[in-house]
């Protein structure tokens, strides 16, 4: 049961086949099979998961809620979205033992739509990482080699999927941490446009730059998820007063006549022969279900990191200097508030964290503000505009998710420039504030064992439609997303 | 601006953040590195390019000035080190 979607899931809690109890247990089950080879949770509530469970059971027997899209569906939750009554650690110490007072916008979403919300999922540290080894609770482990990363930030949110833990997942992505973990488990992980998702109860990154987004084990869940997670919110004033599309009934199957561009920026060097061949390969399906594969360029792609980690760093810098022991979290006694904010901080965070805060403080100081943050403002209007332009013949942008397949734990723990451009194809697509995917597109075949390769396409702004249909031809077509990983049981 | 000149202790000060010296100086190598990578954007042409602050920005974002339910004030303070009194308690700030 652990391993059904979503659409198989409800269609048999309608026809009372199963319950929402069975459903969750299943879950609950496997999580206490497998999850301590790959710690992909942080905490469960098992008891709170089984009562919304029940709830949902009770509504379907009075004959409620039949029609609900999520019906009875298990979804976990990552560590940096508040759910009422539950902890939020962000993956750090500094939180302390926070308990959210009040649920995500998403999360009331998940819930209307007859959702079991459950579980902490471990993730880097506030979100800084590509490898979930910043997490400071330990690190996650890939689920297809457990020597491995399952990739960042959303590491426990990928890796749960693909372990059968729980049939979807939210993640967020400010570079690529929900497409690139997603990439490295083998499942499909869906970082929608700017705004197209409320960020209320979201712990702020780079508020620029942070989008909720469901991990799926087919790109249809992905479409269903966002249907509900997707609209306007009075509480964050940046999410855009735009319908939510059916996106589920545009996957057809048929892409014939789509365009789908090849950016040559995305294939240098670097790109790991076994992954440009797959992708290789991938692009040729694509032309074979009909698309027309056209060369776009995205001529500043090579500025995009060093784009990124100044403009990311510098919000960063600034979101995080709400945690100064004074109204939440962990606090270190001082003789006066400096001090004290200071020890706080400095005892609470992990060092990457520490890093990007001292990148970001400088890059934002007096004197190095114009050299370096606002040419990052400009550097990033270049490539958000490569982008569109791209999009004036395009429908879709293909590239690979990441360079490589999933690396070893500790392999770049201790460069944490290499770390950073292990997120070179995923960051652009949120400078450019455009929409992107991560589908499994094929396996290593010289590693045993075998790991996942994502194929990422990317969207116009709000162009989810597209970027869903084209996944959802290519997945049906070569079933990649059906494999799972020799997880011991 | 070359990589070298970033004062870390400095900059922590700044961000309130306490570092022992080992970290200091392990922070130093880390960021002199990211720093010398970051400088290319230096040859980037950003003559005449505005710069983005928001990839979609939406502006005058209101709503009507109406009194709505909030937090409780217990609530609000449940995840608090210190409090008293329905306030937040810090160290001394003025003698």
């Amino acid at each position: 049961m652990h391993q059904l979607t979503i659409s198989e899931l409800t269609s048999r809690i309608v026809r009372r086949d199963v319950s929402a109890r069975e459903a969750i247990q299943a879950c609950l089950d496997r999580i206490q099979r497998v999850d301590g080879q790959i710690h992909a949770f942080l905490s469960c509530d098992p008891a709170d998961a089984l009562a919304q469970a029940d709830a949902v059971d009770r509504a379907l027997a009075a004959g409620d809620g039949a029609a609900r899209q999520l019906l009875g569906v298990p979804v976990a939750i990552k560590d940096v979205i508040a759910v009422k009554g539950h902890r939020l650690s962000c993956g750090s110490k500094i939180l302390g033992n926070f308990i959210s007072p009040y649920n995500a916008t998403v999360i009331e979403k998940l819930k209307s739509a007859g959702a079991i919300v459950f579980g902490r999922l471990n993730m880097d540290e506030f979100a800084m990482g590509s490898s979930t080894e910043n997490s400071a609770f330990g690190a996650t482990r890939n689920p297809w080699d457990t020597t491995r990363i399952p990739g960042g930030s959303s590491g426990g949110s990928a890796a749960s999927v693909a372990a059968g833990e729980c049939i979807a997942s939210l993640g967020s992505d400010t570079g690529g941490s929900i497409r690139q973990p997603a990439a490295l488990c083998g499942v499909v992980g869906l970082k929608p446009t700017y705004g197209r998702v409320s960020r209320y109860g979201l712990v702020a990154f780079a508020s620029s730059l942070d989008q909720i987004g469901p991990f799926a084990r087919s790109v249809r869940d992905a479409a269903l998820m966002l249907e509900v997670l997707g609209g306007v919110d009075s509480r964050d004033s940046t999410s855009v007063p735009r319908p939510v599309p059916h996106y589920s009934t545009g996957l057809t199957g048929d892409i014939k006549g789509l365009k789908i561009g090849l950016a040559k920026e995305y294939m240098i060097g670097g790109l790991d022969p076994e992954v440009k061949q797959t992708v290789d390969a991938a692009v040729r399906q694509l032309e074979s279900l009909g698309a027309e594969i056209l060369d776009v360029s995205l001529p500043h792609t090579d500025y995009a990191v060093a784009t990124y980690y100044i403009i990311a760093t510098a919000e960063a810098s600034a979101n995080l200097a709400r945690f100064d022991g004074v109204r939440y979290g962990r606090r270190v006694d001082g003789g006066d508030p400096i001090e004290m904010y200071g020890r706080t901080r400095g005892a609470g965070f992990g060092p990457e964290v520490k890093r990007r805060i001292i990148l970001g403080t400088y890059v934002l100081s007096s004197g190095y503000h114009d050299a370096f943050y606002l040419r990052a403002q400009k550097v990033r209007t270049l490539i958000r505009n490569d982008f569109l332009k791209a999009f004036e013949t395009v429908d879709a942008i293909v590239t690979p998710t990441t360079p490589t397949a999933a690396f070893k734990i500790g392999e770049k723990s201790d460069d944490p420039l290499q770390m950073y451009l292990s997120d070179i194809f995923t960051i652009s697509c949120n400078l450019a504030g455009i929409c992107g995917i991560s589908i499994p597109c094929g396996f290593t075949g010289n590693a045993s064992p075998r790991l996942p390769i994502g194929l990422q396409l990317l969207g116009k702004p709000f162009g989810e439609e597209a970027i869903l249909k084209i996944a959802h031809a290519y997945e049906q077509s070569t079933g990649w997303h059906d494999q799972t990983p020799p997880l011991g049981n | 601006m070359a990589a070298a000149e970033i004062d870390v202790k400095y900059v922590a000060h700044l961000a309130r953040l306490t570092l022992s010296a080992e970290e200091e100086q392990k922070l130093s190598s880390q960021l002199g590195n990211i720093l010398d990578y970051i400088e290319k954007l230096k040859e980037a042409d950003v003559a005449g390019v505005e710069p983005t602050a928001h990839a979609f920005p939406l502006v005058n974002v209101t709503r009507p000035d109406e009194t709505r339910p909030s937090m409780a004030g217990e609530e609000a303070l449940r995840n608090a080190p210190a409090t008293a009194g329905g306030l937040f308690i810090v160290p001394k700030i003025v003698e």
